[in-house]
């Protein structure tokens, strides 16, 4: 949802948060007083920065230089997460099964479960996401990393010592997202209901 | 031809529509740029992404069932229905609000496609629409989708083509042709859809594929789509020192695909349930469809596996506690898919058909007979003398005839639809066939590899958009049928015995795109302003039958009695009552629909014949 201009009972919702923050908050109080008094560049700054992260809905695990002079915390937008786990849910029954107390069920239970929750995992995330490993060496085996190697696509354990190039093992080939695919949702739409409640009349 | 920048080509098919298209601009020759339109649509309330298949599916959604904006599209906010994947998924725990397969209702002789009929088991308050009118929602929102992404090259000025199957009857020609018009697409043709399985084969090559056919050789198209079973025959000849194709004869209309399949397989499955004392609902029902679907790809593309588990959620929440598991083991599927659909018969085998019982509820005719290769056999029995009239195959034909072949040998085989991506239904079809090929001493049948199982309708249609207009191989063959009306012959009446009737041939068979029958000699009397019915007959195997061929007698193969058509010459400059001579005349139009005219006597008129599409046929 994107705030820049909510409905009704939106804005309803927002003025009882509002009045009770304003209340409990003091820096939240000034801030909302500057813009009632016309200047809000601060405000107007952090909207434009939701809404690019927003349009950009990829979790990406590997960010593309952003360069922001100082180190700036961006906030995840929680509507493409909360978006994936109504798919997981949708496709996989992924909520239902993490929420359920499996200790008193068998394995053989659980195991029937886990295969539908498997196979609707699998498929949401080769629909909406193209993913491959970061190294496409077998595990196990020897690879040298030069200088200058991407740090974020690999993290260096063990005896982390002297200067690169560094010699080691493959333990884990790591996983990236080339792509993401994730459906475009409409301005009303309320994320946050991840699945409807059904009701068979 | 035209300027159009994109030759756009659709599969308006059973179950699923796609979009592909030629930049006519960077193609030369048999060097194409091919792409398929990632459709742009609901695939939740609200939620928008872009598939490579459209469900052929359209949800009539309550007022209060979803919010505003549930149901917007990139490029509109009004609407009040959905269609594509949403409305499948959406529709499949609301069937009453759902429409599906209405391209079979669409070609369905007993009702009238214009009316407001679909859902078929809707309650009153929902507000129907009809077969003809749920086909223009789907054209009409593949156009808006090819708009929305190419805005610079308005789908109104593409040449569009629309694949129908090759057993699709005159009258459901036309009601495609007018559904593609009101959706908005101005300059469309017809294609057959095992011809564009053929063209997306011949695309494909990259000019390959006069190596892998060669003159002589009979090409036979064995399309099974999600809901019906298309098949064709097309020859290889010879014409100027060019490799030219031919297509010599179409199949029946057959409603069965692979729906029915994995419908087939979920009952076996609920059967075993209910006997471990499990009875499944409708909804556990519809959810063990889903499974049996995917269970049955595994089990058909991977030999080594025996049984698939499947689990049927419980529709709560309670995931491990609710769901029941059962297993699809392959003797159940060789059973059901293999002896059901596919079994081994000889070539002499016939489909079944049972008569139907007196009232039968008003549903879509789906075949009786399930078994695939039956419909095959019956087929290339029916076509065995197809080819002795085809200039190029006389020495293919005398031979036949020299051994008495019993059904058209085809040399090659070409698959379609996404059920033969198995490769043991493949093998299934290609060992029955080459086992009624060795049983007359003929050689067997090669397989054409390489086919795009799922995409090729759509593909091969924007292709053959391209080759219209003169670049690269096109197939020829016209219409595959012989058209006739019925009139009375001039008998005293008997008592108690309907008067006897003649076929009049008005078309004959084989007649390209963009030509006119001659006019008959014999005329009919029109009454001014009242409609006149004729009784109306096609042929798939009276190819000598020329405009005026009158007939006393036919085989009950032969000729297969189509919709009524009707003439009404309206009252201008007559009075009405006066009769007027008239004389019907045949015309197949560019876009590859079938027109017949009425023409009075001694003038220029031409008063258009309609195909009566409201159901009058043993109604």
């Amino acid at each position: 949802m994107n705030d820049s201009n909510p409905s009704f009972l939106g804005r309803i919702s927002l003025a009882v948060g509002a009045f009770f923050r304003i209340l409990g908050d003091g820096d939240f109080a000034a801030a909302v007083l500057r813009v009632r008094d016309g200047g809000a560049p601060e405000q107007a700054a952090t909207q434009a920065a939701t809404q690019a992260a927003t349009q950009a809905p990829a979790p990406s695990p590997a960010p593309t230089a952003s360069a922001a002079p100082a180190p700036a915390l961006k906030e995840a937008s929680p509507d493409a997460a909360l978006q994936l786990l109504g798919l997981l849910q949708r496709d996989a029954r992924f909520i239902d099964f993490v929420e359920e107390d499996i200790r008193h069920f068998s394995d053989a239970d659980i195991g029937a479960a886990a295969r539908l929750v498997h196979e609707g995992c699998r498929a949401t995330l080769r629909e909406h996401f193209t993913i491959r490993p970061v190294r496409d060496e077998a595990e196990g085996s020897r690879v040298t990393l030069q200088e200058g190697f991407d740090a974020s696509a690999i993290r260096l354990t063990g005896n982390v010592v002297g200067k690169a190039p560094f010699v080691g093992n493959i333990s884990h080939r790591g996983w990236r997202v080339d792509e993401v695919r994730l459906p475009r949702l409409a301005e009303a739409h309320n994320a946050k209901v991840i699945a409807p409640a059904e009701v068979e009349l | 031809m035209s300027g159009a920048r994109y030759s756009i080509g659709i599969d308006l098919g059973t179950t699923h529509c796609a979009l592909s298209y030629v930049d006519t601009s960077a193609s030369d020759g048999e060097r194409t740029t091919l792409a398929v339109l990632p459709i742009a649509q609901l695939t939740g309330p609200g939620a928008i992404a872009d598939l490579d298949l459209l469900p052929s599916f359209l949800y009539l959604p309550h007022p209060d069932e979803l919010t505003s904006g549930d149901l917007h599209l990139p490029w509109t906010g009004q609407r009040d229905f959905a269609v594509g994947e949403f409305a499948r998924s959406r529709g499949a725990a609301t069937p009453i609000r759902l429409v599906s397969s209405a391209k079979s209702w669409l070609c369905h002789p007993g009702v009238d496609r214009r009316a407001a009929i679909l859902p078929n088991d809707a309650p009153p308050e929902v507000a129907r629409v009809s077969p003809l009118e749920s086909s223009v929602r789907y054209l009409t929102h593949l156009r808006e989708a090819w708009d929305h992404a190419h805005p610079d090259a308005p789908f109104g000025d593409q040449d569009i083509t629309v694949t129908i199957p090759a057993s699709f009857d005159p009258a459901a020609r036309e009601l495609t042709a007018e559904a593609a018009e009101a959706a908005g697409y101005r300059r469309m043709t017809l294609l057959e859809e095992p011809q564009a399985a053929l063209y997306s084969w011949i695309q494909k090559s990259g000019g390959q594929w006069r190596k892998q056919v060669k003159v002589g050789d009979i090409i036979l198209v064995v399309d099974v789509g999600g809901g019906t079973t298309d098949l064709s025959l097309i020859a290889v000849v010879e014409r100027e020192g060019n490799l030219e194709l031919h297509r010599v004869a179409v199949g029946e209309h057959i409603l069965l695909g692979g729906d029915n399949m994995d419908l087939a397989l979920a009952h076996v499955v609920a059967r075993k349930l209910a006997a471990q004392g499990t009875q499944a609902d409708a909804w556990q029902l519809r959810a063990l469809t889903y499974a049996c679907r995917s269970a049955k790809e595994t089990l058909l593309s991977d030999p080594a596996t025996d049984t698939v588990p499947l689990v049927v959620p419980s529709r709560g929440s309670k995931l491990i506690g609710g769901s029941i598991r059962t297993e699809l083991t392959r003797a159940e599927l060789t059973q059901t898919i293999l002896e059901g659909f596919f079994p081994q018969v000889d070539s002499a085998a016939r489909p079944v058909s049972r008569t139907r019982a007196g009232l039968t509820q008003l549903g879509l005719p789906y075949a009786q007979d399930a078994g695939i290769t039956r419909h095959l056999a019956a087929f290339l029995g029916k076509q065995v003398g197809a080819l002795a009239d085809l200039e190029g195959l006389r020495p293919v034909a005398a031979e036949a005839s020299a051994h008495e072949a019993s059904f058209l040998h085809p040399t090659a085989v070409l698959f379609n639809g996404g059920v033969f991506k198995s490769a043991l239904l493949v093998e299934r079809i290609m060992g029955t066939l080459n086992g009624w090929l060795a049983a007359e001493g003929a050689a067997p049948a090669r397989l054409l590899e390489g086919a795009d199982l799922d995409l090729a309708v759509a593909r091969g249609a924007a292709y053959y958009g391209y080759v219209r207009r003169g670049q690269g191989v096109r197939i020829r063959g016209g219409t595959a049928r012989a058209y006739y009306i019925a009139i009375e012959s001039a008998m005293p009446a008997v008592p108690g015995m309907e008067p006897p009737i003649q076929a009049l041939c008005v078309a004959p068979f084989g007649m390209e795109e963009g030509t006119e029958a001659e006019l008959p000699a014999q005329e009919f009397g029109l009454v001014v302003g009242e409609p006149v019915h004729f009784r109306f007959f096609g042929s798939s195997v009276r190819r000598h039958d020329q405009v005026g061929t009158l007939l006393d007698f036919w085989g009950p193969d032969e000729l297969q009695e189509l919709e009524e058509i009707q003439a009404t010459l309206p009252a201008s400059g007559r009075t009405a009552g006066e009769v007027v001579p008239v004389k019907l005349h045949a015309r197949v139009t560019e876009a590859g629909t079938l027109e017949l005219e009425a023409v009075p006597r001694g003038t220029d008129e031409r008063w258009k014949v309609e195909f009566d599409v409201r159901g009058s046929v043993n109604a």
